[in-house]
């Protein structure tokens, strides 16, 4: 049973224990929750005891008279607005002004209940406030553990495929009837977008065939001696055709060979990925590094880059599929979304270690450690 | 008669293809736009502006940006319609809609559009909200 907090704060002491009452044996139950949800009153005869309660245990929800002896409704609810804003405040009035009842909502009353009111219209009142509370919990919670699952997955690799899909569709459409003129001429910039949008499904889809290859896990992984800094080499080849359009230069530091026992193909993603990121979020004039070096213990490859960086809040969310994190920097950048969740789950087979340092406008460097183990000898 | 001032349409939407190619159409049809790339930037604008009309896009920056923004704005301004668009259909198993009571109760929107939807549909839809 999950009990929420309702405050009643009315000077009719019929009014208050009127509610008291109607609540008091009333038990709702939401197909998306597993409790059954009661309440538990509490009453305020004036809006500084009101306040007084908000300040001690703030509730769930306030039942809010707006017409009090002291300080009124309207004051309460801003105070609430100001100070507890996850409250959700209903009106009670029998003044339902317009001008009132635009102003509540103004500052943030999500309800109003007209005074007097039945038992039946005070309950289902009740009912859809407390709904919306619930359901405001459990999208922040969601959001909070990050949740990810197969579901949402799907939900997004749809949203995607379609959504260039869509853009090039509302393109040729406009070619076909001729919206923007007789000339080719005219379309010039409608059809390099539309190249550009055919171009990163392109990539969206070579991607999801690395994670769908580093997912399946088990498949036939090649384990070989491989030197990364050769893999580097390679990846960095392929890539400077982009670094060079883009004005970035990309160099590859390296004294000695770097070997970890490792499947060719996998670290080949991997540094594709970490290299490419590093210059798609970079700036004119820019630079990419990438490092290597070795210990007993560990292989360590770090890509710096002098780009755009991300915020440290943003830092967690990076590995998440489909997370493209928008800031007015990296906003034209165009990505599939899976390269860096691609990278992780690569790194986790190999049990290496990622570390992000980032500072936003400045840059960042993503270092991945490789164990080097007795049985997994460098 | 004198002419009707030129009703104004808020369009919201992260695919910067897909919102020229809206203010475009939108546009063609005789209405003024203004335009976001994302529900933060609209609830900005919306501190300015009433639009007449708003078409969102659902999944900005959360994949429920479009609820929340209708939401919203449906608080602030009850009166204004809102159109939902969104390239998420039934096949992913996700079926949003405002078809049952249950769903008008939290999806405050007045239409549900599937993206894609072609230009003459789209102008019907908004002539009947906007009731000209």
């Amino acid at each position: 049973m999950e009990v929420v907090d309702v405050l009643v704060v009315d000077d009719e002491p019929g009014i208050r224990s009127g509610v008291s009452r109607i609540l008091k044996n009333y038990t709702i139950n939401y197909p998306f929750l597993e409790d059954d949800i009661s309440f538990n009153v509490v009453e305020a005869a004036t809006g500084e005891e009101a306040i007084e309660i908000i300040q001690r245990k703030p509730p769930a929800i306030v039942l809010l008279d707006n017409k009090l002896p002291g300080i009124q409704g309207i004051d309460v609810l801003q105070f609430i607005s100001a100070h507890e804003p996850n409250i959700l405040v209903m009106m009670i009035t029998s003044y339902a002004s317009l001008e009132l009842a635009v102003k509540a909502t103004n500052i943030g009353a999500h309800d109003f209940v007209p005074k007097p009111f039945t038992p039946q219209e005070l309950r289902s009142s009740i009912e859809n406030i407390t709904k919306h509370y619930f359901l405001r919990q459990m999208t922040r919670k969601l959001h909070r553990e990050g949740k990810q699952v197969r579901f949402e997955f799907l939900t997004m690799l749809s949203h995607e495929l379609k959504a260039p899909l869509n853009a090039i569709e509302g393109y040729l459409r406009m070619m076909q009837e001729k919206q923007l003129g007789e000339s080719l001429d005219d379309y010039q910039e409608i059809i390099d977008r539309s190249l550009s949008r055919i171009q990163s499904m392109r990539n969206l889809i070579m991607d999801l065939l690395d994670l769908t290859r580093v997912e399946s896990g088990k498949r036939e992984r090649d384990l070989q001696d491989i030197d990364l800094t050769l893999v580097a080499r390679l990846v960095v080849e392929t890539m400077m055709p982009m670094a060079i359009q883009r004005d970035v230069t990309l160099t590859l530091e390296s004294d000695e060979p770097v070997v970890v026992k490792a499947d060719a193909d996998d670290m080949e993603i991997l540094l594709n990925n970490l290299i490419s990121n590093a210059i798609k979020y970079n700036v004119e004039g820019g630079w990419v590094k990438c490092k290597f070096s070795k210990t007993p213990t560990y292989a360590t490859c770090s890509v710096s880059d002098s780009g755009v960086g991300i915020s440290a809040d943003d830092i967690p969310k990076l590995f998440h599929e489909f997370t493209r994190i928008k800031n007015p920097l990296s906003r034209n950048v165009s990505g599939s979304g899976l390269g860096l969740s691609i990278v992780k789950k690569i790194a986790d087979q190999y049990g290496a270690e990622i570390k992000v340092e980032s500072t936003l406008g400045k840059g960042s460097t993503f270092t991945l450690q490789f164990p080097v183990s007795a049985e997994n000898p460098a | 008669m004198p002419t009707p001032a030129k009703k104004t349409i808020l369009i919201v939407d992260d695919d910067v293809d897909y919102l020229y190619q809206l203010k475009f159409q939108v546009e063609k049809m005789g209405f003024e736009t203004v335009t976001a790339e994302s529900q933060h930037e609209a609830e900005t604008l919306l501190n300015t502006i009433k639009p007449d009309l708003a078409i969102l896009d659902l999944m900005m920056e959360s994949e429920d940006s479009g609820f929340i923004l209708s939401y919203k704005l449906k608080r602030k301004y009850p009166d204004v319609p809102i159109i939902i668009a969104t390239a998420v259909s039934a096949e992913t198993g996700m079926t949003f809609g405002i078809n049952t009571e249950e769903e008008r109760k939290w999806i405050k929107a007045d239409l549900y559009l599937e993206k894609g939807i072609r230009p003459d549909q789209l102008h019907r839809e908004i002539v009947k909200l906007l009731k000209l």
